[in-house]
């Protein structure tokens, strides 16, 4: 097969698959008893207001009318209502919300700089942390650097975020002041204060998460090392350093950078906790306000977007996969 | 002296307990000699060849002296021992898949453990490595050099391996087990290549082998391991003519060799009838190209070929576990084994009898059923009962997790209505048919030799008494002493029991002393087939021409006289 093929078909399966959940999602979201025209029919709510606000938002139609023009205002925009009162939700629409009375599309793209910053930042840190950690404990297995890696790593696991992250903000925050508690600075607006505000959240995050990595990696170097090829390596005469950081590393990495793209993408759709602990706007804290006030427009958009950000890694950790592995590319 | 050896003894630390996996151990090799290390698994030879190359785990304790042209190596400093090693110390390993590192180009290994030694630019890293594997008689260097392991043939690789190794113009060249992963036509191409090598750069050869064939092809002189001692020391030729010790006679012996075939069996009914078999993997890799083979009741037929010529994959066809692209695989319904069994006819318990009397439903096309396996699952389930089916590796076909006698009793659970009383009786039969103390029963897997596994492995194939028993590769995984007792066993099982065999392996002479008919395959295709004497004593085709002669037998004189008369292999 043909690498254009190839990239064709993936491409091909991701819009299938996204297609798919955007059904589920609609239909899960829209099928529930609550009526969106309800909520902003205003008081006091006659009949006659009520099929008004219906029909202004579309929701006169049957569920899966809604959800073709849903499909068709991603291509071509939509507009709702007439005259004074008519809002435009220009191509690519992804919905509506009438509570916050802007088009879903901007307030994902008005968001996702926070949380993208957050999970970037906080991965790269993971990553490099548990690699490492785990590395080390693997190749002194069984030594006082093993035991204690193992066991941060177990403490790491079983932490819950939102402790370990307020705990942070108490010391370092509070009572050391080194750090701001809370809030988000654009990059554009000051880079060295947008450091600053993420110093906190990134580690919290890279440290829990670094555990699981940690362990994921102990467990595949050890593996690893067992193989002949380990051996041919030692054979002809080559720097221990060497053997571990190329000849072993190389193919721990697989598996692991499968694991971290899946993690990665979930990240990118909403630090949902890390967001609420350190009081930042981003997708999760986004979505989080649209369950509790049932703005649906909201909640479907984000989750198609945390939808497309996880397959989109996918494709990633696949295109990386093949390069580190010569086997499985075609 | 090039390698020197004195009294070396090689200890593990395990959970407190120290043990010896050499005990004084001394040899000599000197420059332009091959010297053979031969001995079962468990010998010390291994051992020893890592502990020449400092490269024995940190549990091991060694004393006593390696010297390499006059230089200690035992206590050396790491930074010495690293220079020696792919420096003055070449190593070809046994499985050349596993041996390179799979995420890795060929060139870039060959390339790197010249950088590892030598100050060269990489346009002369380039060079000398295409130069090298040429030397190694690789026809395409540029792009076995592109290449990754996964892209290359066994022999291709272990050419590749043997090019690494010599990259650095070693003193030394260690081979430990250098073709036993490999077929017999690329296994007699590496020989020859290390026997050239050897003339050509000056080297000094260990040879690690277990295989009676490889030591008479290629060694000058052999030193016998039994339990981490040395227990013969004598130049190739004295050490076949007249061995001196008894374990070295035990180990010539147990080689099977050609001579003797088994007289064909009086003509019984069709008990398995192949008929135009193709077996597609995917829509460019066809396995089996349309193959025909007839079993009569109580014959072995021999099917033999080389990695990928398509012999294993008509056993999983008839255990009903591949899917089939056209043609069919009927087993009849005979049933030759009723009474006559002799583990039946001094069954003391009379419900067992009907277990032996019952027939496979008659003329199942296992081919058609395994098209739709969970339709058929039913259908397919009453044909396998019929169907005993003995794997190469005893370790990983038995549960770990379960004791012998319920590996052995779990045929007779699925298929049969027995009671427990009479399930117990009856593995305790089929223990005793394997030569098994009843004992065994209560161990698992993992408490008991290769040997003793593959004794079970028999036993439960055996537990239903099938008129047909699918043999892969059985003894291919064990050592030779082992293997010819395995191989007696199953030769007076099959006696007594009657059953029909077909019987898969890459070992002519394993496949001479069983099989009344051979058959040889070759690319997915039958190419010869005939009475075992007419294939192996008179081959018509010249690929079977090409197998036997290929296959070292273990005898130094005749050895050389057919390496003379051998045509060149292709490769």
């Amino acid at each position: 097969m043909t690498t254009l093929r190839f990239l064709g078909l993936r491409l091909l399966g991701m819009a299938g698959t996204l297609l798919v959940i955007s059904v589920l999602t609609y239909a899960v979201f829209y099928l529930l008893p609550t009526d969106p025209a309800m909520l902003s029919c205003g008081k006091p709510c006659t009949p006659a207001r009520l099929a008004e606000a219906s029909a202004f938002m579309g929701y006169d139609k049957p569920w899966w009318a809604q959800y073709l023009d849903f499909l068709a205002g991603i291509v071509t925009g939509r507009h709702f209502g007439s005259g004074l009162a008519a809002v435009d939700c220009a191509a690519p629409c992804f919905g509506f919300s009438f509570r916050l009375n802007t088009p879903v599309t901007e307030l994902i793209l008005d968001r996702a700089p926070v949380t993208f910053s957050i999970a970037a930042g906080a991965a790269v840190l993971w990553l490099i942390i548990g690699v490492s950690a785990g590395v080390a404990a693997a190749v002194k297995r069984g030594t006082a650097v093993d035991r204690s890696a193992m066991l941060l790593s177990t403490v790491g696991v079983s932490a819950p975020s939102y402790l370990v992250g307020l705990l942070g903000i108490l010391l370092f925050g509070f009572t050391l002041d080194m750090v701001p508690v809370g809030g988000y600075v654009p990059f554009t607006e000051s880079p060295v204060d947008w450091l600053w505000h993420l110093v906190l959240p990134w580690t919290v995050l890279a440290l829990l998460s670094a555990a699981i990595y940690a362990r994921l990696t102990r467990g595949q170097m050890i593996e690893v090392l067992g193989e002949d090829y380990i051996r041919t390596a030692r054979a002809k005469g080559l720097r221990e350093r060497r053997v571990i950081g190329r000849h072993a590393l190389r193919n721990v990495l697989i598996p692991v950078i499968t694991v971290f793209g899946l993690d990665l993408g979930s990240l990118l759709g909403g630090a949902v906790i890390t967001e609420r602990v350190f009081s930042m706007q981003g997708l999760g804290a986004l979505l989080i306000d649209a369950v509790n006030t049932v703005d649906l427009p909201v909640i479907v958009g984000v989750t198609l977007f945390s939808a497309l950000l996880v397959i989109v890694a996918n494709f990633a950790v696949d295109l990386v996969y093949s390069a580190l592995d010569p086997r499985v590319s075609r | 002296m090039l390698l020197s050896v004195q009294d070396l003894t090689i200890s593990f630390e395990a959970g407190g307990d120290l043990s010896e996996a050499t005990r004084g151990v001394a040899f000599e090799l000197r420059r332009g000699r091959v010297l053979a290390l031969v001995g079962e698994s468990g010998s010390g030879k291994s051992v020893t060849a890592m502990a020449i190359l400092g490269l024995l785990p940190g549990t091991a304790a060694v004393r006593g002296s390696i010297t390499l042209e006059g230089e200690q190596l035992l206590g050396a400093a790491p930074d010495r021992l690293r220079e020696l090693r792919g420096g003055r110390i070449g190593t070809v390993f046994q499985e050349p898949m596993a041996a390179f590192n799979p995420v890795f180009t060929i060139g870039d290994q060959i390339g790197e453990a010249i950088r590892t030694h030598r100050r060269l630019t990489s346009a002369a890293v380039r060079e000398r490595v295409g130069d090298l594997l040429g030397t190694v008689g690789l026809d395409d260097p540029e792009r076995i050099a592109r290449s990754y392991p996964h892209q290359l043939s066994g022999g291709q690789l272990q050419r590749s391996m043997i090019a690494m190794a010599i990259s650095c113009d070693p003193v030394l060249l260690i081979a430990d087990e250098p073709t036993t992963a490999l077929d017999v036509t690329a296994q007699a191409g590496i020989l020859d290549l290390l026997r050239e090598l050897r003339g050509r750069i000056d080297t000094a050869i260990l040879l690690i082998t277990h295989d009676m064939g490889v030591v008479a092809d290629l060694a000058d002189d052999v030193v016998v391991l039994e339990n981490g001692r040395v227990v013969e020391c004598a130049p190739v030729a004295r050490l076949f003519a007249e061995p001196a010790h008894e374990y070295t006679k035990t180990l010539l012996d147990a080689v099977p060799t050609f001579g003797a075939t088994r007289p064909a069996p009086a003509a019984g009914a069709g008990i398995l009838s192949i008929r135009d078999l193709v077996v597609d993997y995917s829509s460019r890799v066809r396995a089996v190209g349309g193959v025909s083979l007839e079993i009569a009741a109580g014959e072995v037929l021999g099917l033999v070929g080389e990695s990928g010529s398509g012999k294993s994959t008509i056993g999983r066809v008839l255990a009903g576990l591949t899917p089939v692209t056209s043609g069919a695989a009927l087993v009849a319904g005979t049933s030759p084994v009723t009474s006559t069994s002799p583990v039946t006819s001094t069954s003391p318990v009379a419900g067992i009898s009907p277990v032996t009397g019952t027939s496979p439903a008659a003329g199942i096309d296992i081919a058609r059923l395994a098209r739709h396996p969970w339709r058929n699952a039913r259908a397919l389930r009453r044909a396998r009962s019929g169907i005993g089916i003995v794997f190469q590796d005893p370790a990983s076909s038995l549960n770990p997790r379960r004791t012998v006698a319920d590996s052995i009793a779990e045929p007779l659970v699925l298929h049969r209505d027995l009671t427990v009383a009479q399930q117990r009786v009856r593995v305790g039969e089929l223990l005793d048919a394997v030569q098994l103390p009843a004992a065994m029963g209560r161990r698992y897997p993992h408490e008991m030799s290769g040997g003793q596994r593959q004794r079970v492995a028999i036993a439960r194939a055996l537990a239903l008494n099938p008129p047909l028993l699918i043999a892969d590769e059985p003894t291919s995984a064990l050592d030779v002493s082992v293997q010819a007792r395995i191989l007696a066993l199953f030769r007076s099982l099959q006696d007594d029991f009657g059953f029909a065999c077909l019987f898969i392996s890459h070992d002519l002479a394993v496949v001479e002393q069983l099989a009344h008919r051979v058959a040889v395959m070759h690319r997915g295709l039958i190419v010869e087939q005939g009475s075992t004497e007419q294939v192996l004593h008179n081959p018509q085709h010249p690929y079977t021409q090409r197998l036997l002669a290929a296959i070292p037998v273990a005898d130094p004189q005749r050895q050389a006289d057919r390496r003379a008369a051998r045509v060149p292999a292709d490769h």
